[in-house]
Formats: structure tokens, sequence, C-alpha cells
């Protein structure tokens, strides 16, 4: 995931890079809203979850929620961010969702500042900054193209609206959209594993905005960017950026020039639209909101936030490969699917821990770490690698002991699962080998691609003579030591 | 005892001629101790009212009947032994940009019309809880901008000391009830000078507390900055009663001070021997007028006979007060003002697209001042301008809030007039705004410097309308000026200054 995407065009043959930047907003998991006692909770009936703040009703007033700073710190702490004095200001444009037509945000001293996100593979993306502010209402445009312009009429649900949100500003480190998309997943598991947010973005609590813009390789001037909205999916997200770094190529390439816009993702078809245009540029009279005063944390507060932050998904996988003799990136999965503790402990209770990540990336995908006892996994692990259990059998057991709950030992025995005799194994794959004599000359003649492919052939040939009893890995040992065998 | 014995004694020899009408503190005592009826206080203020207001227009809505049950419900608890609060059935004027629960609250501004807040202010709700019973809306300028209520989409109030003058502003309305007797005491609200300049013109007692004394919940913000809520009433001691009720920390407002507070009331009457008070040089000179600055300096004459160690101080930043608030105020207003958009409550003008619904709505729902002011702050924040005048005036204002604490380290006390001049007539300063501004030089200081001051009737001016003296006292300094106001008070000339003039 870390070698940078170069386009190569097809008209000119340049190279091109992308130059990547992610601002993420995130809904912290508070109980209330940012600035008033309304609750945080996602969906209701439409303008439920409300207040005379959150209407910004005249001469309503603001009040820091304590929570939404604990959360906005930790988020911080964990992007390993300087936690600052901070102010907050307003963002002044008219938006029907926008209950004052300002937005309470935090402008030129945010909360956190000058931090980095590692990704699975060791490399580390800059993190300029990280802010508190409030989200918006959500607006319903009926008639027209469902857009607000050339819309009949427009429904606004002000539920959404003060929800707390924390800004995380990327810096332009990223140099492709598998990247991209590292950054958000990592990001995410941060999120939720330190409680700041359900990371959902389906749901909208975690937005994606991508700056993107390309240069030619080995150029330093960054090019003219183009900030993509309306990415819900991570699929989504390495779409867009692909689509949009290949436009700008083209844009370039045919002598135009890229011209800095917000441009919005059109999933149905595909490609990144303009915004509607704006006559000049957007002026949001930034100024420091007069209703709150200066946020500024004590040392003390902020390390007892420190203090009790979980583990993060970076350490995790450290401490996962250290154990299972891998690399992080290959316990990435593990982690992400909290399986890193499960993972470990049966390692410590004696599990091979080749085997034992196998089994969880694979056979348990269904599963979370609570469905499955951990010693009657290690148990299960032993059963395979002493070849009491076919891996096949194995991860039917597994199958069975994640809804039933019982021992692998009395779940083998049920099902009749023995170690199968090595005699009985050799006179069912020479019987193989007899029957299919044609494929058995190109398995001894062939190539190793041919070899790889016929294997498949002959397992399952003695899979269906042994219902499945048998062990694949000791069948193709056997077909190996036959074909030596055969050409000495 | 003895003050409800006072406040019999005082009232029972009226009572005969006149409904019981005296001061809020005399009301009180006359009520908790079931000497007084609320209800026949509350019918008297009413009656007053009826005869009254069709020439002084104070009110935007008048509540008789609430309030007659209101007072009904408070002599219900005194006769169950239930002391209703230290504001037992006091009459009260509300400023129209005080949110009150179901009751209109418009600003007197026509985009506000037909809104009902679902909720009180906090101000409303501790008047309720100390007994005090609302009587009605008072008008304003539009949106608190002006200083003479001739902004109000309502129509003016008119002073009712001579009903051809304006009552100031932006709480004329406030000013004008306590004046015509309408109720003992009114709250207002004051960013610039909008309770003492009016309190001046109207021969009351207006004070402006320090920012955050007072919480702010449910006033309808102008500048948020500089807004402050704060009493009007025509003694000093019913200032003090009332600020006891309205002051104190309140969660919902993040400005508001967490701090114990002295009870005002109980220490006005300390004198000021020893107090130390300067005579502002700058507030005396060019564009006050000589009646005015002879009855400042009468006053200050009166504090040292009264004990004050009093001399000249100098606040040199305030001289660019007026320039620095014109650009602070708008600026915030352009922002706090953007919420009437037609989309929630109040005013709509339909209109093809929501953003020219925006426009229609806000062109046909605000008034010409309001206008003019979030013009100028949305002028005064853009890019490119921020820093040569939005950004530039809170310098000054840091300035200001220097040179007021370097005079604050030799003197208590600040003294210099509210208003450079009497009440002014209908349209003379309508025609250009800079000259209405003016009225503002002496008050707002004190706003930008987030201090306390207080004005208090001081005599007659050469056309024997009220002129008020300001006291200005560091934050959390009132205290002292209540002391100062209160000998203020008792050394002023005998004149009618609260009874009306009609």
């Amino acid at each position: 995931m870390g070698e940078p995407l170069i386009i190569t065009s097809p008209t000119t043959g340049a190279d091109w890079e992308l130059v990547i930047g992610l601002e993420v907003h995130a809904e912290l998991a508070t109980a209330t809203k940012m600035f008033s006692g309304a609750p945080n909770v996602f969906g209701g009936e439409p303008n439920t979850n409300i207040d005379p703040v959150t209407l910004g009703l005249p001469g309503s007033l603001p009040v820091v929620n304590h929570r939404a700073v604990e959360l906005g710190i930790r988020v911080g702490l964990a992007l390993n961010c300087t936690v600052a004095r901070s102010t907050f200001a307003r963002k002044n444009y008219f938006y029907p969702d926008m209950p004052k037509d300002y937005q309470i945000s935090q402008f030129d001293e945010p909360l956190n500042l000058d931090g980095y996100l590692e990704l699975p593979d060791g490399q580390r993306a800059g993190i300029e900054r990280a802010h508190l502010e409030e989200d918006t209402g959500k607006s319903t445009h009926q008639g027209g193209d469902g857009r607000i312009h050339g819309a009949d009429s427009s429904l606004v649900d002000y539920n959404r609206a003060g929800v707390p949100l924390i800004e995380i500003v990327g810096r332009p480190d990223l140099t492709s959209p598998e990247q991209a998309r590292a950054y958000v997943s990592e990001l995410r598991a941060i999120l939720v594993a330190i409680g700041a947010s359900d990371g959902k973005m389906e749901e909208g609590s975690m937005r994606v905005d991508a700056n993107v813009s390309v240069r030619l390789v080995g150029e330093s001037e960054l090019g003219t960017r183009c900030e993509v909205k309306n990415v819900n999916s991570l699929r989504s997200l390495v779409r867009a950026i692909d689509y949009e770094a290949r436009r700008q190529v083209d844009v370039i390439e045919s002598g135009e020039r890229v011209h800095q816009e917000t441009r919005h993702w059109d999933e149905e078809h595909g490609r990144t639209r303009a915004g509607r245009s704006k006559e000049g540029a957007e002026d949001y009279r930034y100024f420091l909101e007069p209703d709150l005063v200066v946020l500024d944390p004590s040392a003390e507060w902020i390390e007892s936030i420190r203090s009790e932050l979980p583990m993060l998904p970076a350490e995790r996988r450290v401490r996962l490969a250290a154990a299972a003799g891998l690399t992080p990136a290959e316990v990435a999965l593990h982690v992400e699917r909290d399986f890193d503790g499960f993972a470990l402990a049966a390692i410590e209770a004696g599990a091979d821990p080749g085997r034992a990540m196998t089994h969880i990336e694979h056979n348990l995908t269904g599963a979370t770490a609570a469905d499955v006892d951990v010693t009657q996994f290690a148990k299960l692990v032993e059963l395979e690698v002493t070849g009491a259990l076919t891996a096949t059998q194995a991860k039917q057991v597994l199958t069975e002991m994640v809804e039933t709950g019982e021992s692998p030992e009395a779940i083998a025995k049920e099902r009749g699962f023995e170690a199968m005799d090595s005699a009985y194994l050799e006179s069912i794959v020479d019987e193989a080998i007899a029957a299919n004599a044609t494929e058995w000359g190109e398995f001894v003649a062939g190539d190793d691609a041919k070899r790889g492919k016929l294997t498949g052939f002959f397992v399952g040939q003695v899979m269906r003579s042994s219902q499945g009893k048998a062990d694949g890995k000791a069948v193709t040992a056997l077909l190996n030591q036959r074909r030596t065998e055969a050409g000495s | 005892m003895s003050g409800a014995d006072d406040a019999e004694s005082s009232l029972a020899g009226s009572r005969a001629a006149k409904p019981p009408m005296g001061t809020a503190t005399e009301i009180a005592a006359g009520i908790r101790t079931g000497q007084l009826s609320a209800r026949a206080v509350i019918d008297a203020h009413l009656a007053s009212i009826d005869a009254g207001e069709s020439d002084v227009h104070a009110f935007n809505v008048v509540l008789a009947d609430q309030a007659r049950a209101h007072a009904d419900e408070i002599d219900r608890q005194v006769a169950a032994g239930i002391d209703p609060g230290p504001l037992a059935g006091v009459p009260i004027a509300l400023k129209d940009n005080l949110c009150t629960r179901g009751i209109p609250t418009t600003c007197s501004s026509r985009i506000l019309e037909g809104w009902l807040p679902p909720y009180d202010a906090t101000v409303v709700q501790r008047l309720a809880a100390a007994g005090a019973i609302a009587v009605g809306k008072t008008n304003l300028d539009e949106f608190a901008m002006g200083s003479s209520t001739e902004n109000s989409a309502f129509g003016p109030t008119r002073n009712p000391h001579d009903l051809t003058r304006v009552p100031g502003g932006s709480s004329g309305g406030s000013a004008a009830a306590v004046a015509a007797g309408f109720a003992p005491i009114s709250l207002g609200s004051d960013t610039g000078g909008s309770i003492r300049q009016p309190a001046a013109l109207c021969g009351v007692v207006g004070l402006k507390p320090t920012y955050g004394l007072v919480s702010r919940y449910g006033l309808i913000a102008f500048a948020s900055s500089l807004d402050q809520v704060g009493p009007f009433a025509t003694t000093v001691a019913d200032s003090a009663l009332l600020l006891d009720v309205i002051a104190g920390h309140d969660p919902m407002d993040s400005t508001s001070i967490p701090e114990d507070l002295p009870s005002y009331s109980a220490v006005i009457d300390r004198g000021v021997a020893g107090l130390r008070i300067g005579l502002v040089t700058e507030l005396m000179g060019e564009g006050i007028a000589p009646d005015v600055a002879a009855r400042v300096r009468a006053a200050a004459e009166a504090l040292e006979a009264a004990g004050a160690i009093v001399g000249e101080a100098s606040v040199p930043a305030i001289n660019f007060g007026l320039s620095a608030y014109y650009l602070i105020a708008p600026a915030e207003a352009s922002s706090n003002l953007a919420r009437y958009d037609g989309v929630r409550y109040g005013l709509r003008v339909d209109a093809p697209t929501t953003s020219e619904m925006m426009v229609a709505t806000r062109t046909a729902g605000f008034g010409a001042e309001v206008k003019r002011r979030i013009m100028l702050g949305t002028y005064a924040l853009s890019a490119g301008y921020y820093d040569a005048y939005y950004g530039k005036a809170l310098k000054v204002r840091t300035l200001i809030i220097r040179d007021f604490a370097a005079a604050y380290e030799t003197f208590d006390l600040l003294l210099s007039p509210t208003s450079p001049t009497t009440a002014f007539r209908f349209g003379d300063k309508t025609a250009d705004p800079l000259s209405m501004y003016l009225n503002d030089t002496c008050t707002i200081p004190t706003n930008l410097a987030g201090d306390a001051a207080i004005s208090v009737p001081f005599g007659l001016g050469d056309d024997v309308m009220p002129i008020g003296v300001q006291i200005m006292a560091p934050a959390l300094g009132e205290v002292p000026m209540l002391r100062a106001a209160a000998v203020l008070e008792a050394a002023a000339p005998r004149t009618a200054t609260t009874g009306k003039a009609m």
C-alpha cells in the first residue's frame, strides 16, 4: 500500500504522481451535543433531538460540552499532536441547515496541532491539526434534481445540528488512493479504539474530503488541487481519488488548467462533478466566538487523559507481529478485527502461531473473539499440528465450536474425525495416481505451474475417495514423494 | 421590622389619596408583611399604564391579565404564610429583547413578529422566583441599536418629562416606564450605554453591571462581548435590590462570572469616606453641553463634601472608544443577526429560491439602522479589511482596558456625564447617524472594558430636563459604585425627576 501511484500518460508517456491530503470529520461519541444538552443520537424522528441552542433560537447561548473536549484531546493524543490552549471562532455563511447561519468552529487556535498517523506499513502521514466544531442539520430537497438549486421545496432536519465533530486535517503526504484508504482505515480504527467515535462512514458519522492534485514525477511544486466531497465509503474514496487524478492529468495534458474547486463524487456514474460555481472565493468572516471563553485544558487533565488511553492499533500490531513472527502489516487485519488479544492468548496457551493466525484470518470471519474459548482454540490448533485433524477438519470443528461452544475433541469425536492411517492414505493416493495416468504423467513431467494446478486435481481426487478426511498437506507431500520416486 | 413599618408609614399617607405606587423596596416590604395587597399594587400600576401609555408608548405589550393572576397568586402565598421572595409582588417592565416563554418577544423588529419563545431568559426566571410580576415588554430601538428608541419598528417611545422629546435608547421603553410610574423597576440591556443614557434622559437610575455579572441567557444578542442586562429604578436602593436578584453565575452563559457575590442592597448606605474618585478629563471637554458639565462638577463637589477624595483622572484611549465600538459591535451584530433568515421562525417573505427568500425576508424585516450596522460589521470582518478595521478595533479595545486599569490604580471610581446633552427632540438626530452615535461617547468605554457603571439623576438642565451623572467602577466594583450613587442620590437637588411631567 505504500507504493506511490504513478499515472503514465497514454498520449505523452509522461509520468504523473499524486499528492493527496485528507480532511476527516468524525462525530464524537458524546451523550449530548457540542454546545447544549440536546441528545446526540443518530436517526430519530426529524427535529426531535433539539433544544433552543440547537435551533439557534434568539437569546440562546452555547456551552462547551466537557466530554467532547475530553474526546477531542484523546484524538489529539492518539494522533501524536500537541494539545494547545485553543479558542472557538464563528464561520459565517448562510445556509438553511445551519441554524445560526454561522458554525462554531476552531480557526487559528485549534485544540490539537502538529501530529502524525502511523500507517500499518510503518509510513507516517502528517496531521496538521484536529479541532472541535459543531455539525449542521440535514436538508432534503424536493423536486428538481434533488439538490437545493432548482428544488421546489426543502425540508430541514436539525437533529444532527450541533452534534460535536472533530475535524482532522491531514498534511498532503499521501501518494496513492490505496494509501488514502489505509490512512482512513487506520484513523477509523484509532477513533473507535479510543472511544471517540463510532467511525461509521455509511451513517455519516465519519466523512472524508480528499484534496487531490497531480504533478510530473520529479516536480517539487504542488499542482492545483481539487477538493473531492461526498465520498461515503473506503471503496468510493479509492475510486474517487483515482478518477480525479486521471481527470486532472487529462485536463493538463489537453493544455488546460486545473481550477481549484470543490468537486462531488458521483458514485453512480463513477466520476467527480464540479460543484455549483461560486461568485468569487468564499469569505467566512471568521472571528473569535464572543459567547465562549478560552479553552485551556490543564496539564494535569491532559496527562490523565493520556494515561487512560488504550493501546492503539499500531502498537497492537507490533505486539502481535512479534508474538506471531510476522510483520506488523501482516497482522493488520487481526488487529482491525479486534482479534489480537485473542491471538496473543492462544499463542500464550501454546497454539502454533502460524496456524492460529490462519484460522483467525480465514475461519473466524463472521465471529468475534468473544465467540470462542481461547483455551479450546489452542487445543484445536494443537490437534491440527499433531496431525490428529486435517486442516479441512479443523476448519469444520472450529465452525462448530463457534456455534455450540463444545470442545474440539468432543466435536471431532462426534464427527468421526480421526487421524488417518498413513498406509491407508498411501493406498488411496496410489489409487488416484493409477486411475489418472495421463494427468500423473503431466504432473511428473510438467513445470511448476502445471504441477501446481494438478496438485489441486489430485488432492481433490483423494479428498473425494476419503470423504474429506485426508490431510491436504500430507497428500501433497506424498504426491511429491511419488514424483521424485518416478523421476529417479 | 422597622423597614416594614417605614414602608407602611410612607405608603399610608398616599394610599388614601392615590394607589400604592411606592418604590420596589417599599412595595416588597409591604406585601411580604401582608400590609399591602399585590393585586392592589398591580391594579394601581395597570391603571397608571392605562392613563399614560397612549402618550408614552413604553410598551410593545402589556401583560395585564397575566400580571393580575400572578398578583393573586402572590397574595395567596402570603396568606398561606409563604414568603414570595425579595421582590414580592413588585411590578416590573421587561425590555422586549428578553425572552419570555409564550409571550411575544420582538426586539421591536418586524423580523421577529409572531415568534413566541419556548423558554424564559435566566433573568426572567430569577425575577419570577423572587416574586416580581412582569407587567409588560418594553419598546426599544430595533435589536437595541440606537440611542432614542426612534428605531423601533413599532413607533418611538416618548419621554415622560416632555412628550416632544426622546427617552433615549435603546432601552427607552424601560426607562420611560419607570419614569412614568408604570412600574417601579424595569430591566434593560446595555451594549454601549443603552441603560445609562435613557436613564439619564428620563431622570431615573440605570445600572450597567460588570460584564458577566448578570446572565445573558435569553437576552437576544446585539453584540455578545458588550451586552449586559441591568436594572432601571427610581432609587439606588431599588437598583441594588434588583441587582441582588438578577446577578450571579449561570451555567447556561459561558461568559458568566463564577463568583460568590455580596448583597448590594445591604451595603449601599456606607458612604464614600476615603473613596478616591476621578473626574475623567477626556469626558468633560468638547461635545459636552455646559449645563451637563456643570452638574457633573457639582456631583464631584457633593462627593468630596461627603468625604471622598476627588481628583482629575485621565483615560486617554477612551477618545477612540466610539470608533472601536462602531466596528466591534456591528461586526458581532452582523453575525448574531444572520439567523433571522426566514427559515425557522419569525417573518418569512416567500421567493422562488431559498437564498432569494432569505434576502427578501431580511430586506423586509430589518429597519434601516439594523441594515446599516449589518453592512458595517460585514465589511469590517471581510477578508482584506479585517486587519484594518475589526482587528484594529480590538487593539484599541485592549488599549482602553489598559488605560482604565491604570486609572483604577489611582482611583476607586471614575466620574463623568452619562450623556453629552439632555433629551433631544424627535427627528433631531435621525438624519445623521454619526450625531446619534455621539450620544454614547461617555458610556461606550465601560462596555469595551467590561466594567460597571451607573447613571444617577443629579438635577436638571437649562431646558428643565433631567441630567444624569455616570459613576464608573472597575470590574466587580459594584459595591463602591453603589455607595457613591447613594451619596449622590441623597445630595441631588429635589426635583420632580421621577414623576410624570405630562
